[in-house]
């Protein structure tokens, strides 16, 4: 479809209204709380998915020949506008939509482009990642996952965890080992799994907060076709590359694929000011002068982002200068965790009666106090591509560089 | 700290390098004897014909910015003078004419000291500190008693940036009708002024003594009882602050990065070593996030947007502390030659400490979030 024939943002905009007021159920205003079994709400989120299919308004940027409507990311923007009083598929944003489909788009070939995207965006399938190892931690592309060759299929077998909501998803993208005689990031090669195949073990993992999101998957024996590699054998590491710049741009807020706004459901947290509100000592400058420390590291990692988004764009930084904001978000959640904890003071040692209530609210998102510095990537690795890429310091010794990844050293 | 800057802008950063590196090297700085002047009027005059002290005074007042955007070009000037930790009266100046300015319209409207001001002629300073007391502008013990249709002064100041050079004083007053501003001549009869010992070598402070002191009603600024003018003064002396910390942060870490390079311990660069490296990554995120905040601050300020005010205390609450632990890490990553007189870095964390210290430490600002917030 070329410029002249697309519709108008702002006609788009106008219909889309018309459209979502009429079939879209208005947005419950306290999103529901995290329960363990929630098989009702990806039901309901498919069937949300379905109903913007049936009504023109699905896959907003995806292709037409992909079940997409071919349109631009301003048309996407006035619709996640639009939709904000009513209830959407969130939970298919991150990351079937984002990152998986995105990544199809990228990588895939056109039947893996046709069915998978399609089936996506008609609300049909959901998609997950495979891509983190049990023994992996930041070194992703030292994973053990491997798929043999056997006739013109694969045979798939190993282990992969941190999968986030694997367990309700239809196809997982699982970057496995296919060559052990080549350099570590050379034998990669990413497949398309069924996540029901068999062979294929999952759990769901639990956190120290009770959040059972994330999975682990055991691969034994699994078959696979030929048609289930995406990319180039051996070009896996291209493939997950393109993948994790998708969850960047996802997590940083720029996909064009994310539709509607807002997380899709959140543990409840506590912050500084509601820790403020609850503890009754508002008036303790003591407490006001750590509530203005928490303010204060909020705006700044926000001014921070805006910023150096703008340099990477213009040129003034390098795309490696993206782990700046990394850093300072990790920051501002774990300096705010600390201090709701220390506004909380002596209440966080119970709760309210026989539940958690705030004070144990404020205990229990404690718990979790690492994982802005864990999830996407360890603050680690972060520092290591500031002083690597940024400020050009000699790179860590790697005894596994430029070595067949059989003779690479695992384990003592 | 802006990402790019206009040609003009550019010039007026080019032309203020210039006139520095000229007179004030950093050897000189650290030469200077403590009663030593800091710095020459016909130096500052020159600074003032490049529009030093004209950023932010309207043309119909004299001044006039290159960039039509003021606030913003008077950020570029303090980071110019900042990385050079430069003498001066850049913040006093500025932060009067941002009374004077912004007082203009109400009371007497003192256009021939804002043009004086302008062309570096003549020197004003802020007398708003008193001895054993915080940051508190709204609430001064010297006292300003109607008397004769003047006014008579009766109090203690200190802190006051070039008390001893500067040929007026801005000096907040309790009245009877709520706090006020005077613009003050420093010869005035019954004014003392004593010298203060500061930390930074190249900046000088007073103590001012009211005694009596008689001034007319005509050196009133602004109405009493109008807080907002000392609202408008401390965004910019803040704005100043950040500015030029921001270029001692990118001076000081220059310079340490490159020593990393060039110093080998165990036969290898400082460079290599991972835990090294983790710290350089974590200054220069920092580093990144003082001009990112500093630049919002400006830019509201510059806009007279209602959150200027909660963005410069964001902005000093982040720097104010974040200069001092980027440049104690710097004196940690040279080793013991960070902490001798040669060096320059002791140059750069004397006026980081300074900045932090005067209007509003970072704790005050953190206060003052709290209270912005109304929780």
């Amino acid at each position: 479809m070329t410029d002249s024939t697309m519709e108008s943002v702002e006609s788009f905009r106008l219909r889309a209204r018309a459209w979502l007021a009429e079939h879209m159920p208005p947005r419950d205003e306290a999103p529901p709380p995290l329960v363990e079994d929630d098989a009702h709400e990806w039901e309901r989120a498919r069937e949300l998915q379905q109903k913007l299919y049936a009504g023109g308004f699905a896959g907003i940027c995806f292709p037409r020949e992909y079940g997409g409507l071919g349109l631009t990311f301003a048309h996407q923007q006035a619709f996640t506008e639009e939709s904000d009083p009513y209830e959407m598929p969130l939970m298919l944003n991150v990351p079937t939509f984002a990152i998986c489909a995105a990544t199809l788009l990228d990588m895939g070939d056109e039947e893996q482009k046709r069915d998978r995207i399609g089936a996506a965006v008609r609300g049909d399938e959901i998609l997950c990642q495979f891509l983190s190892e049990p023994s992996g931690g930041s070194d992703l592309a030292g994973l053990i996952t491997r798929a043999d060759r056997d006739g013109d299929g694969w045979v798939l077998n190993g282990a992969k965890t941190w999968s986030t909501s694997a367990y309700a998803a239809d196809w997982g993208l699982c970057l496995a080992r296919t060559d052990w005689d080549v350099s570590k990031h050379r034998g990669l090669t990413m497949f398309l799994v069924p996540t029901k195949a068999p062979g294929v073990t999952m759990n769901r993992i639990r956190m120290i907060n009770g959040n059972r999101e994330f999975c682990e998957e055991f691969f034994d024996d699994v078959v696979l076709p030929a048609s289930a590699v995406v990319g180039e054998v051996g070009g896996g590491w291209t493939v997950a590359s393109r993948q994790l710049f998708h969850e960047r741009n996802a997590l940083g807020g720029g996909s064009p694929f994310v539709s509607g706004r807002g997380e899709p459901r959140t543990m409840p947290r506590v912050t500084p000011p509601n820790a403020v509100r609850a503890s009754g000592r508002a008036d303790d400058p003591r407490v006001r002068e750590m509530l203005g420390e928490h303010l204060t590291l909020t705006k700044v990692a926000e001014q921070t982002a805006d910023r150096v988004s703008r340099a990477i764009e213009s040129g003034g930084l390098p795309p490696a200068a993206a782990s700046i904001p990394r850093l300072l978000h990790a920051e501002a959640v774990q300096r705010g965790e600390d201090l709701a904890l220390r506004i909380t003071g002596s209440n966080a040692a119970t709760g309210t009666g026989a539940g958690e209530g705030m004070g144990g609210r404020t205990a229990i998102g404690y718990l979790m106090r690492q994982s802005a510095s864990l999830g996407g990537g360890s603050t680690e690795m972060s520092r290591n591509v500031i002083s690597e890429r940024m400020l050009g310091m000699p790179r860590e010794p790697a005894p596994d560089r430029d070595v067949p990844f059989k003779q690479v050293k695992r384990g003592r | 700290m802006e990402l790019s800057l206009s040609p003009d802008q550019k010039l007026l950063q080019e032309s203020a390098r210039g006139l520095l590196e000229q007179e004030y090297s950093l050897d000189r700085i650290r030469g200077m004897e403590g009663n030593e002047p800091r710095w020459s009027r016909d130096w500052w005059r020159k600074g003032a014909e490049l529009g030093w002290a004209a950023a932010i005074v309207p043309e119909k007042l004299g001044g006039g910015s290159v960039s039509g955007e003021g606030v913003r070009d008077l950020a570029v000037l303090a980071e110019e003078l900042g990385a050079g930790v430069a003498p001066g009266p850049l913040l006093p100046v500025n932060v009067v004419l941002a009374g004077l300015v912004a007082a203009h319209g109400h009371g007497p409207g003192h256009a021939a000291e804002i043009e004086a001001l302008v062309a570096g002629e003549s020197i004003a300073t802020w007398a708003v500190y008193e001895p054993g007391r915080e940051w508190t502008p709204s609430d001064p013990g010297l006292t300003a008693a109607p008397a004769d249709g003047g006014y008579v002064l009766d109090g203690v100041k200190d802190r006051v940036e070039d008390a001893r050079q500067a040929d007026l004083l801005l000096v907040t007053a309790r009245t009877p009708d709520g706090v006020a501003q005077f613009l003050v001549p420093a010869s005035a009869s019954g004014v003392t002024i004593s010298e203060q010992w500061t930390v930074d070598l190249s900046r000088s402070f007073g103590e001012v003594r009211f005694d009596g002191a008689r001034v007319d009603a005509g050196a009133l600024v602004g109405e009493p009882g109008a807080d907002g003018i000392v609202e408008r003064q401390l965004q910019i002396a803040v704005v100043v602050q950040c500015a030029e910390v921001c270029a001692v942060l990118d001076r000081a870490f220059a310079m340490t990065t490159q020593w990393a390079f060039d110093r080998y311990s165990f036969g290898r660069p400082l460079a290599s070593y991972q835990a090294l490296k983790h710290r350089f990554a974590d200054m220069r995120t920092w580093l990144e996030a003082c001009h990112a905040t500093t630049q919002a601050a400006a830019a509201a300020v510059q806009a007279d947007s209602p959150d200027a005010a909660e963005l410069i205390s964001v902005a000093k609450s982040f720097v104010g502390e974040r200069s001092l632990t980027i440049l104690q890490d710097c004196v940690q990553l040279h080793g013991g030659i960070g902490v001798t007189w040669e060096h320059d870095l002791h140059l750069f964390l004397r006026r980081a400490i300074l900045d932090q210290a005067l209007y509003g430490t970072p704790a005050d600002h953190r206060l003052r979030l709290a209270d912005l917030a109304a929780l």
